[in-house]
């Protein structure tokens, strides 16, 4: 009994940790690159999830064909969606920080435009498609299982399984690849780089398309497992995925997914042993400890600022 | 000259205005005080639709008879722009422009509870059809109310999860920053705790706004051992909560109150939510009586299903009515013949409303049944059967 609900919490905590993880990514690559706080990256999360919503109404309505099964209508969203979200991304980069940045502002007006981003894309989507909920369609039929009883459903696998797929593939990009290095390189020194002919633009744009089209998988796989969207709901779970990449040492890929499954460990284990009320209360406290011992975060290094 | 033209301009106003009620002695004026725009012109709307109907069919039957006298009524809409300074402001001139004898709603709590301080201020009687919140009439003796309470509704679904499915022991899953669902959470669990003994609910699961997963409370839930789920929440957090619920295994019935009646819950829950009940103020599919015949009207006349603030409001036209009709003769003045309406009105029993029987207390607040709905396979919204006090 005690073992069963144990095993059942730790893939709720699994799944629920994967967003985190997924949408940390985001934030810990713009900071890595830029060293700027990506505050829109939350509502991006929530662009991908109407992105998402529209093309799979559309696919299953309009062009509905046993020629097209769900599961291949599945697939197909994530990538366009993954398209379409990295080119808002890559806008907001385009629109947004550049200017400011060949102005060479000081961060901190980086940063505050950023929150705006994020409000105009919520607000925007509240003018344009009002504040009522949507439905996300269902493309992949759930199938619960039980083993032990320990229930998961093929959605609940394919969270996580997917997550540890991007992980993977990100480690690789970054590690192994010349765009990576040119990645690690800016956030080493981004006086020399250009210097030594690398296109700094393009490695910032490759950066937004990353992180953005992360968001856009975790919005697809949000809506899947969780199916109510709202113009807001980007908000919160992106602010919390923050604090993830904060507790993980923002910069580092690996602290990403290490402080988006811990967060989802303790936002649920506390729920879980300690009456639900306290959650956020107990979670945080926990957190605001583990940050004062080590404030660079799990992964995290501390750098003397450069003059 | 100038000066002169105004002040005999004055002098006729003052005159129109004295012989106003000298005209009008065979009517009785009442006052609509609702959102006919703002947030919810929904809710307006339907009360006025409602109205319309009622009044059309006094009139043509040749008026409310009080006493041997038959008097014409007239109803006199004003929109409280659901606000609730506008809400008060509203009353107030209905109150003392307008002259009405009482005042029907306003329908939300938020702007029912500081027109309700207006009305009572002013003895003025008012009834609002919709308002759930204990606030509205506490303390106020010329308030009144045609809908049941939250501390009523939470007792009505604890003893139908005892006696539709032999519950011994409930769940509840409930947002903790939300007074509506908090509130009745609570009345649930002292009710259903009352029946069957303490530490009867043996999961009582909280969440905060905005949460979307509820994974470790439906865990928490499902091991629990409990017969039933009690959720008291509102048609954007029901589908998640009871998706979830049935991915981890929980196989029993799920319970929901009246804040899960909106047509948007179908269209976000589809298959999952078919087959479940919950507590709300009247059914619209498969009503008998007089309720379908009002069903029928109202859909004959305006091309929709009414929902439950029309019908309410309908019961709360009936009821003041059958106040005027009580008082066995109105006597032309105002503050007399409020005050002997707003007696009558403590003293209704047994009144016959489409939403149900009705009998008021000296609070103001009516004892009646709730319905309890089925959610059919069709996705409509089906009487099951009524809870009763």
């Amino acid at each position: 009994m005690f073992l069963e609900t144990f095993l059942q919490n730790l893939l709720n905590a699994l799944q629920w940790g994967s967003f985190y993880a997924l949408i940390a990514l985001g934030y810990t690559m713009v900071y890595g690159v830029l060293l700027l706080i990506n505050f829109a990256h939350g509502d991006i999360f929530m662009v991908g999830a109407y992105v998402a919503f529209f093309i799979a109404t559309l696919l299953l309505g309009q062009y509905s064909s046993p020629f097209l099964p769900p599961v291949l209508v599945f697939a197909i969203t994530v990538v366009a969606t993954m398209v379409i979200t990295s080119g808002v991304g890559v806008a907001i980069e385009r629109i947004a920080y550049r200017p400011l940045r060949r102005k060479g502002a000081s961060r901190l007006y980086v940063v505050i435009t950023a929150l705006m981003c994020g409000l105009i894309l919520e607000n925007g989507n509240l003018a344009l498609l009002g504040a009522s909920r949507r439905n996300f369609p269902e493309m992949l039929s759930k199938t619960a299982y039980n083993i032990g009883g320990v229930n998961f459903t093929n959605v609940k696998l394919l969270v996580i399984l997917t997550t540890i797929a991007v992980f993977i593939l990100l480690e690789t990009i970054v590690r192994k690849t010349r765009l990576g290095m040119a990645m690690r390189a800016i956030s080493y020194d981004r006086m020399a780089v250009p210097l030594m002919g690398i296109p700094v633009d393009t490695v910032i744009v490759f950066t937004f398309i990353l992180g953005s089209s992360m968001a856009a998988l975790a919005g697809v796989l949000f809506a899947t497992a969780y199916p109510v969207l709202e113009p807001y709901m980007g908000a919160l779970v992106g602010w919390k995925a923050f604090i993830a990449a904060v507790l993980g040492g923002i910069g580092e890929i690996r602290g990403a997914f290490a402080g988006g499954f811990l967060l989802g460990f303790i936002e649920i284990f506390v729920a879980a042993l300690f009456p639900s009320t306290l959650r956020d209360l107990i979670a945080f406290s926990i957190l605001l400890v583990f940050l004062s011992i080590k404030p660079t975060g799990i992964f995290g290094v501390s750098r003397a600022t450069k003059i | 000259m100038r000066k002169m033209a105004l002040f005999s301009v004055l002098i006729l106003i003052s005159a129109f205005a004295l012989a106003l009620p000298a005209w009008s002695a065979d009517t009785i004026k009442i006052g609509f005080n609702i959102p006919l725009t703002g947030d919810i012109p929904k809710v307006g709307e339907a009360s006025k639709y409602a109205a319309e109907i009622r009044l059309a069919e006094i009139n043509d039957a040749g008026g409310l008879k009080v006493g041997d006298k038959a008097y014409k009524l007239e109803f006199v809409y004003e929109d409280n722009e659901s606000k609730a300074e506008s809400a008060t402001a509203t009353a107030l001139k209905l109150i003392t422009q307008n002259q009405v004898l009482a005042i029907i709603g306003p329908q939300s709590s938020k702007q029912a509870i500081p027109a309700g301080e207006v009305c009572n201020a002013n003895k003025t009687p008012m009834i609002s059809p919709w308002s759930t919140n204990p606030k509205t009439t506490e303390n106020r003796p010329y308030v009144f109310r045609a809908c049941f309470l939250d501390p009523f509704q939470g007792p009505v679904i604890a003893k139908f999860a005892s006696g539709e499915f032999g519950a011994k022991k409930a769940a509840v899953l409930y947002d903790i920053a939300s007074d509506y669902p908090k509130g009745l959470a609570e009345f649930f669990k002292e009710a259903f705790e009352k029946a069957n003994g303490p530490g009867s609910v043996v999961a009582f699961e909280t969440f905060t706004t905005k949460d979307k997963d509820f994974s470790a409370q439906l865990t928490k839930i499902t091991k629990s051992g409990a017969d039933v789920l009690f959720t008291p929440q509102y048609y954007d957090e029901v589908p998640l909560i009871v998706k979830q619920s049935r991915e981890l295994g929980w196989k029993g019935p799920i319970l929901g109150s009246d804040s899960w009646g909106s047509a948007e819950l179908m269209n976000l829950c589809g298959d999952a939510c078919k087959g479940l009940y919950f507590s709300t103020h009247y059914a619209a599919a498969g009503a008998k009586g007089a309720t379908k015949e009002f069903i029928d009207k109202y859909q004959a006349k305006y091309g929709y299903v009414p929902d439950d603030v029309a019908a309410l409001t309908w019961d709360a036209i009936n009821l003041l009515c059958m106040a005027v009709q009580n008082t066995g003769g109105l006597s032309g003045n105002i503050a007399k013949d409020r005050d002997a309406v707003k007696d009558k009105l403590t003293q209704v029993k047994d009144f016959d409303g489409i939403t149900g029987k009705m009998t008021f207390s000296p609070g103001g607040n009516p004892s009646k049944c709730a319905v309890i709905v089925k959610i059919s396979d069709k996705g409509e919204f089906e009487f099951y059967k009524s809870v009763c006090p």
